[in-house]
């Protein structure tokens, strides 16, 4: 039974999605549906907290190896959220001055704006700046001429390379203008505008025809995976 | 609702993409009822698919973990949901070798229907006792927090096999490479056409974009849903049909007396 009234759910709000751009009508629609899935989704953050929670004291009380890392997040989580929910630091909002709790919690100067500005963000700029060595890494492997498609794959990524800096213009600006097509720079543009353009589209097509594939598979109730249930 | 007078029932503007939308439906549900009256189409052998099984033995003979990432998405994303029925399957090739299967997840919504999804693949494959909803935790939200956890839960429990099947984005290369590091056989999916290749770079499959999608009704096997697949492929055609038809169309308009000019006509007098 509940099987059944989920995948109702599913067909209903598939169908109204799919109709939505097409039925000027049913564009409310779909905007309810999209509400009723984050309202859905909200209500499941506090099944995934506690999750968190559950897991991370599991951990500190085992005392086994990283216990400490447990505690870190425990005391993360815990700071953040009554930061954010009591407020702390936020300065009232002009319209409501006498109202303590009227500014908002991520407003400029609040704990959690700190938080957020001198914790998150360094924290985050850092991991994605070690991106860059992690690009090197496979970018030396993935580059290995061991066969034809490896050879075109390095040489192209070479006039790419090459294109995009200054080093393009110095090693091939001397080319006349009726052979401008070959100096790096512009082959550069070529590679991306043509070959590379050409080739993700017809990936895109592909995944277009595929989503569309498993979104019918989806609302006919012929792939059930999803819900737990074998097709 | 009140449809107002002068609103007309179907947006004129998207009317050609409705017709393609159509067509491509018909397309799909005409291979299905095919395939469900006995017309089943072969399919081509997809190795990151059938990779599946060789990477779940792996795990089992090492003794160590499988990671299953899918994704950094909530369920309203068709690579979320793409990324679940294929954990189902893993999930019932794990539970048959008995091996350990960890599902770190970055929504709440997609750690309960991964649950669900985990737990059902348990019970199908006779083995209810090695379900545990433990092992499907929620980690964060925050794209870095949770690409930061996944990598250090590899570089500590060293996994023998890494699925990465769903939607990525930055994080993509962190979780490879850190993957490729600790020697897991790896298997990637996801349509994020920007970050395929760093998963062809990293992993040692890679299922692209529509394959990605193909996975589920691939590994199910089943008749009608494996006739969903060429019902694409036919759509496909059309479509390459078209495209060629445009490009022909619009080459020959380009060469026509009456869009090339004669340069001595466009003099001033």
């Amino acid at each position: 039974m509940s099987r059944s009234v989920a995948l109702l759910i599913c067909l209903v709000g598939g169908l109204t999605m799919l109709v939505s751009p097409f039925l000027p009508m049913a564009t409310g629609w779909a905007n309810d549906v999209t509400d009723w899935f984050n309202i859905l989704a909200a209500m499941a953050f506090v099944l995934g907290g506690g999750s968190l929670l559950k897991v991370q004291l599991m951990r500190l009380s085992a005392r086994g190896p990283g216990w400490g890392y447990s505690a870190v997040t425990l005391l993360a989580f815990v700071v953040t959220l009554w930061v954010g929910l009591g407020k702390v630091g936020v300065v009232a909002d002009p319209s409501a001055p006498t109202v303590a709790w009227s500014g908002k919690p991520d407003d400029e100067g609040s704990a959690f704006w700190w938080i957020y500005l001198y914790v998150m963000t360094p924290i985050t700029s850092t991991l994605f700046a070690v991106l860059a060595f992690y690009v090197a890494s496979a970018a030396f492997r993935a580059f290995r001429a061991k066969n034809l498609e490896a050879t075109l794959l390095l040489a192209t990524a070479f006039v790419i390379l090459l294109g995009r800096t200054f080093a393009g213009v110095v090693l091939t600006g001397w080319l006349p203008d009726w052979a401008s097509g070959l100096r790096l720079e512009n082959l550069a543009v070529t590679i991306m505008d043509v070959f590379n353009t050409a080739g993700n589209r017809a990936i895109i097509i592909g995944i277009a025809l595929g989503v569309a594939s498993t979104g019918i598979r989806l609302m006919l109730g012929l792939d059930r995976s999803y819900l737990g249930g074998d097709a | 609702m009140v449809l107002g007078a002068d609103a007309s029932f179907l947006n004129p503007d998207k009317l050609l993409l409705l017709v393609v939308l159509a067509a491509t439906c018909a397309c799909i549900v005409a291979s299905m009822m095919a395939a469900r009256a006995g017309r089943v189409p072969k399919i081509r052998r997809i190795a990151g698919l059938e990779a599946v099984e060789e990477a779940v033995g792996r795990a089992t003979e090492m003794g160590r973990p499988i990671l299953f990432v899918p994704g950094i998405q909530d369920m309203d994303n068709p690579m979320t949901v793409a990324g679940i029925t294929v954990l189902s399957r893993v999930a019932g090739t794990a539970a048959q070798y008995d091996a350990t299967l960890d599902v770190p997840v970055s929504r709440s919504l997609v750690m309960q229907a991964a649950r669900e999804s985990v737990q059902a693949a348990a019970l199908q494959a006779g083995q209810p006792d090695w379900y545990d909803p433990e092992r499907i935790r929620y980690i964060t939200d925050e794209q870095f927090g949770y690409a930061a956890y996944a990598a250090g839960a590899m570089a500590r429990d060293k996994p023998a096999a890494c699925f990465y099947m769903g939607c990525f984005f930055a994080e993509s290369l962190i979780l490879a490479e850190n993957g490729n590091a600790v020697g897991a056989i790896q298997i990637a999916g996801t349509a994020e056409t920007a970050q395929l290749p760093f998963f062809v770079a990293s992993c040692d499959y890679t299922l692209i974009g529509e394959e990605f999608f193909a996975a589920s009704a691939y590994l199910s096997g089943a008749p009608d849903q494996l006739g969903t697949l060429r019902g694409q492929d036919i759509a496909k055609a059309l479509i390459a049909l078209a495209l060629a038809a445009g490009v022909a169309m619009a080459t020959i308009e380009a060469f026509s007396p009456a869009t090339v000019t004669d340069p001595a006509a466009e003099v001033a007098p």
